[in-house]
């Protein structure tokens, strides 16, 4: 066995797993339950608000169903991708260590015997956790309702059809979402002061990006999991520029793509936090 | 493994500007004040032990540890620092039961530490109301319990006796000489510079980012030979012991004590003025009940070697 194996397999993992889940457990209560996070139930709910306005008072007639399942691929598409995960990890995760930066509280982790390491993968699992919760949940709701308003019909689509495959192929564009932006604005929260004027760069190289040569297509986290979607919407109008075309890549491939580029950033983002200062004056 | 805090030649600029600037230090346990005005780099000295700011050059240790070991060094070393905020929405039982939690241990072991540091500082009443709405001394316990729950071995205090009343600062001194009295070390950084002065066993005095003296109070006093130093004699004649003093002796200023019982004298020559007032004694013309430097204190090496007044409770 080489010598740095043997070293790696010393390091004392069950404690640095179980600081980890303490403080993700920590972080999770401070995500979710906290008058800050209403405007991030606000981007995964508002969907859903609406969904549910069509069920109870404007059910659309039988024959629309397909055409249901194209707007709940929109809204996945155009609304929960490129808008609601974008912004709700965005709020989630600059939160994380800049957030606490501003609020001068950072400092009583960084005293804590946990390597910094540790603090901030807990952390960033908090994050994926919250934002998976509350996005994950309001598109099984959205998709609960929509359904339910087409009665049997619906019952048979998703039971009988490829509803419940299209829902899951949602819930994991979801969940790579959370984990691809996630990390991006960890990293983007530990770099600039204002981590906003740098979301809106990235939002605007996720809209340009199908224009970009194909090596630098693979830096975008939208157009991996634009090849994850089950029904592709193609965006007229304003709709257009939150379309991400590019060239058809296998599943499995966007998804290792995706982990590669969340593993690059997030292996960055340790070496910032080992070299992080506290200097509240300068925030 | 050793111990002693070390630096060694360590250096701090913030960009351009100086934070501290080649300071060597050796400090065994015990309590050590960092004496200096503001500004002069101690709340800096103090976030380099602890790994809150990095060295731009030079070497930390605590006891053989340093900040980049976290795991071990944060089980050996509280601090209480002068960041007056904490984590949103929390009681003093959450902020202090959950630190302790994140060290590892078990929940059972967390609550018993949590109770104890409580108890210490006096705020077990106050333990689950929210620490939004405590007083500023109460925050200040509660940051000072936080520091001390893990019973680290080394302790750093920023300040600690800000925002207290009479009775929490003589409680706190106590807890600090007590904690002292069990090996630990103590740094700490105050401008009450008349009450950590009972306390301390050493000073470091640092100005613009410069260490400027270290050792023992007695010492440090001692190298500064240049200075009068002040001696207060209590004795029954105090005018008659004041005027031979004077024409024996290199005696620069004398000002009787309010009670009349004793006479504050002040001599360039300090060693040749306890001789003279040992023969004085043995002539029997005054009766000397007790001598005692008058300015051998922290305050006095402040204004000495810094130049302004420390400051005061």
């Amino acid at each position: 066995m080489s010598a740095a194996l043997k070293s790696l397999l010393e390091q004392p993992w069950s404690l640095w797993w179980l600081q980890g889940r303490r403080i993700a457990q920590i972080e999770v209560r401070r995500n979710l339950l906290t008058w800050k996070a209403a405007w991030v139930y606000f981007l995964a709910f508002a969907p859903v608000a609406i969904i549910l306005i069509h069920f109870l008072f404007e059910r659309h007639p039988q024959f629309a169903l397909l055409d249901d399942t194209n707007v709940l691929a929109g809204i996945v598409q155009f609304y929960y991708i490129r808008l609601g995960i974008f912004f709700g990890c965005l709020g989630i995760f600059s939160r994380l260590i800049r957030g606490e930066m501003i609020e001068r509280s950072l400092h009583f982790y960084l005293l804590a015997p946990v390597r910094r390491e540790v603090l901030l993968l807990a952390k960033f699992a908090s994050g994926v956790f919250s934002a998976v919760l509350l996005f994950g949940s309001a598109m099984v709701l959205g998709f609960a309702f929509m359904y339910a308003s087409y009665g049997v019909a619906g019952q048979e689509y998703v039971f009988n059809g490829p509803g419940l495959g299209q829902l899951e192929a949602y819930l994991g564009v979801a969940v790579l979402g959370c984990i691809g932006y996630g990390a991006v604005f960890l990293l983007l929260s530990m770099i600039f002061r204002n981590p906003m004027p740098a979301a809106m760069l990235v939002l605007g190289w996720e809209a340009i990006n199908p224009v970009m040569p194909a090596l630098l297509q693979k830096i975008s986290v939208a157009s991996y999991l634009k090849h994850l979607m089950p029904i592709s919407v193609r965006g007229e109008g304003i709709f257009a520029l939150l379309t991400v075309q590019t060239d058809p890549v296998r599943g499995w491939v966007a998804v290792t793509g995706l982990l590669l580029l969340t593993t690059v950033v997030l292996a960055y983002s340790c070496v910032r936090i080992r070299k992080l200062e506290i200097r509240y004056t300068t925030e | 493994m050793t111990d002693r805090i070390i630096f060694e030649n360590v250096s701090k600029f913030y960009g351009e500007v100086l934070g501290v600037n080649r300071v060597s230090l050796s400090l065994p346990p015990g309590v050590t004040t960092l004496v200096g005005p503001n500004g002069s780099g101690k709340t800096t000295l103090m976030n380099l032990m602890t790994g809150l700011v990095q060295p731009s050059s030079g070497r930390i240790s605590v006891l053989g540890l340093t900040p980049g070991d976290p795991d071990r060094f944060f089980r050996e070393v509280g601090y209480c620092t002068q960041f007056d905020s904490f984590p949103r929405g929390l009681t003093g039982w959450d902020f202090l039961f959950e630190g302790l939690l994140m060290h590892g241990m078990s929940g059972l072991d967390a609550h018993r530490l949590a109770y104890e540091g409580l108890e210490r500082v006096g705020l077990t009443e106050a333990a689950h109301r929210k620490i939004a709405g405590y007083s500023k001394g109460m925050r200040q316990k509660i940051r000072l319990a936080q520091a001390i729950a893990h019973h680290p071995r080394v302790l750093v205090l920023d300040e600690p006796l800000n925002g207290l009343d009479p009775i929490a600062r003589a409680e706190s001194l106590a807890l600090f000489e007590e904690l002292s009295r069990q090996g630990m070390h103590l740094v700490i950084s105050s401008h009450i510079l008349d009450e950590v002065d009972r306390i301390s066993d050493r000073v470091v005095l640092i100005t613009g980012g410069y260490l400027v003296a270290e050792g023992s109070i007695h010492s440090v006093r001692s190298e500064v030979r240049d200075k009068p130093m002040q001696v207060l004699i209590r004795c029954d004649r105090p005018e008659l012991l004041a005027s031979r003093m004077f024409t024996l002796n290199h005696c620069v200023e004398a000002r009787l004590h309010p009670d009349g019982h004793g006479v504050f004298l002040r001599t360039t020559d300090i060693d040749e003025f306890y001789r003279l007032l040992n023969g004085i004694a043995t002539e029997g013309l005054v009766h000397i009940e007790a001598v005692a430097p008058a300015d051998d204190d922290t305050r006095a090496i402040y204004q000495y070697l810094i130049g302004s007044e420390g400051g005061t409770s």
